[in-house]
């Protein structure tokens, strides 16, 4: 059985409201009573929409191709993804929020929890919550919704009721269990957190279709059927707190940076400066993180969708000598195993780069048979960083070439506002 | 480009080097020869360099940055071309100088609470901008700065 934390907690999420669409509307006073959405990479589908372009509906995921019509005749306001300014936003979410809370875990680009244990005595944390909101509304003109509750399941549940009921202002405190057992008898249980669709299906079978009716499952029970993960999951909706906040993040195990191309790709020297590009995301990925990679595997793949020729796809890996972070040793590897894969012929829709076995840049032992990696390197891969932070993509290898039809479609990229000095908002 | 890989006997000089400033700023750090001769005296004074940021921006995640065009606020010495630096965090004044969107576009004007909501122009030609009921109207920051870069 995982073991309950013993003290008394209590956590909060918040999550923004339709982040990316909101952040496209926040320089855009003139888009705020039109809907908006915000495709993925390369334009492909729906990922974000605001709450005018869910009542049209515009469905979520839909491919950007198929639903063209449908947005024009709503005029709604169309986007690619725009990761520097989302990131921006998000960092500032995130900076806002440590002032506000004493502990704070970043959970994805637009959510946090928050640890507010001990403060429920002498607070009322509706208000406070309340006072969260508001500050981010006024500071970054971005909208919240907050669920406040003792486990962070419960959380997560109460911030998904705060979105859906408008009379709780976007806060909902769930902490009183008599005010917990009404909105998990509303809540459907593929919406509890962790609970995916497949798994929702399962529990249906058995007649457990709300929140409440899994809270009130045997957790042996689940835990024999299921497993501890779930029975975690019921203890936490009755108010157990399993989980604590994370607030290290722990160094990723692999870094994958892979794209589909804007154009099919049959070049071979296309597809060498696509991969270039990808090695180069994927090193200064590993460097942030003060990591080394052993491993490292390519792979291209031709579309499962092409009705006239037959897919084909293939991936090599290998191990590095010594682990390495170098973009140098990292690229000349790469093209090796390109090499290896390379088919004349196929229409190339993606490829990318896997880095694995990851370990730290300190605790790497010096053996006679693996050089540490050269101070020199390490410094010209910081210089090269720095610079890149200041002007994305003003160095790189030579082979990765300037632009190429491979490149991402992003027809509809709003501008760096926050991050450019070029591309700042205007006003007269 | 050379990408031989790392080499176990790196005799460069870097190795007796500094490590560079993770951050990329700039700090003042004298590394003295000491065996012979007399220390720097000013060794013993070293302070941080001056940061503009520091200056400049008391709230940095609610501050943003815009541009203004046009010269409708020149009487308020912000030209065309000059940063503004919009500090999200302040209460608005009367009398401030703000960015607010009106009908859907971004403006910097003063801002008056007295006798009505008004946004007024720092320049004759322009009229001021009642704010009556049914017009779109909000607050997007008070300008806290103005850079006006004499050479570019």
């Amino acid at each position: 059985m995982p073991v309950p934390l013993n003290t008394k907690r209590c956590f909060a999420l918040v999550d923004c409201n339709n982040f990316y669409a909101s952040c496209e509307r926040l320089f855009r006073p003139d888009l705020k009573q039109r809907p908006v959405v915000v495709l993925s990479n390369n334009d492909g589908c729906i990922i974000a929409r605001c709450a005018l372009a869910k009542q049209i509906p515009i469905p979520m995921g839909a491919p950007f191709h198929q639903v063209k019509a449908l947005l024009k005749q709503h005029q709604v306001a169309v986007f690619s993804s725009n990761y520097a300014l989302y990131g921006d936003l998000s960092n500032r979410v995130m900076q806002t929020l440590e002032q506000l809370a004493p502990k704070v875990e970043i959970y994805s680009i637009d959510e946090a929890f928050l640890e507010l244990s001990g403060l429920e005595f002498g607070h009322n944390l509706t208000d406070f919550g309340q006072h969260i909101r508001s500050s981010i509304q006024q500071q970054l003109g971005l909208p919240v919704c907050i669920g406040i509750a003792p486990s962070k399941t419960l959380a997560k549940l109460a911030n998904y009721a705060a979105k859906k009921y408008a009379q709780f202002d976007g806060v909902l405190d769930v902490t009183d269990p008599h005010k917990r057992l009404h909105i998990l008898a509303r809540t459907p249980v593929q919406e509890v957190w962790g609970v995916g669709r497949k798994l929702a299906e399962r529990l249906q079978a058995m007649n457990i279709d709300t929140a409440l009716q899994l809270a009130r499952a045997c957790p042996q029970h689940i835990r024999k059927k299921f497993s501890v993960v779930l029975a975690r999951t019921v203890n936490e909706l009755n108010g157990i707190a399993c989980l604590k906040l994370d607030e290290v993040q722990e160094p990723k195990q692999q870094i994958i940076s892979s794209r589909s191309f804007g154009q099919r790709v049959q070049d071979k020297t296309a597809m060498q400066q696509a991969i270039t590009l990808y090695i180069s995301r994927a090193a200064e990925k590993l460097r942030a993180q003060n990591s080394l990679a052993r491993q490292l595997s390519v792979f291209i793949r031709s579309s499962r969708f092409d009705q006239k020729a037959r897919f084909f796809g293939d991936q090599a890996s290998l191990v590095l000598e010594s682990p390495s972070s170098d973009s140098r040793v990292l690229q000349q590897a790469a093209m090796q195993l390109l090499d290896r894969i390379w088919r004349d012929g196929p229409a190339y829709a993606k490829a990318g780069v896997v880095l694995n076995d990851l370990c730290p840049v300190q605790g790497l032992q010096n053996s006679l048979f693996t050089p540490p990696p050269s101070e020199r390197s390490q410094r010209l891969m910081a210089t090269i960083d720095q610079l890149n932070q200041k002007h994305r993509g003003s160095v790189f290898i030579a082979r990765q070439g300037r632009d190429g039809d491979w490149q991402m479609q992003q027809q509809f990229l709003s501008p760096a506002y926050t991050t450019r000095w070029d591309q700042l908002p205007e006003v007269r | 480009m050379s990408t031989e890989p790392a080499l176990r006997h790196d005799t460069s000089p870097d190795m007796l080097g500094v490590p560079a400033d993770p951050a990329g700023r700039a700090l003042p750090m004298y590394l003295n020869t000491v065996a012979a001769g007399f220390p720097s005296p000013a060794q013993d004074y070293l302070e941080g360099c001056l940061d503009l940021h520091e200056l400049l921006i008391k709230h940095p995640t609610a501050t943003f940055f815009v541009r203004a065009r046009g010269d409708s606020m020149r009487g308020a010495a912000i030209f065309d071309g000059d940063i503004l630096l919009v500090d999200r965090a302040l209460q608005a004044q009367h009398q401030d100088i703000v960015i607010a969107s009106v009908n859907g576009d971004m403006t910097v004007k003063r801002l008056l609470l007295r006798p009505q909501l008004m946004l007024q122009a720092a320049n004759p030609k322009y009229p001021s901008i009642e704010i009556a009921d049914g017009m779109e109207f909000e607050l997007f920051g008070v300008v806290s700065s103005v850079i006006h870069q004499l050479k570019r």
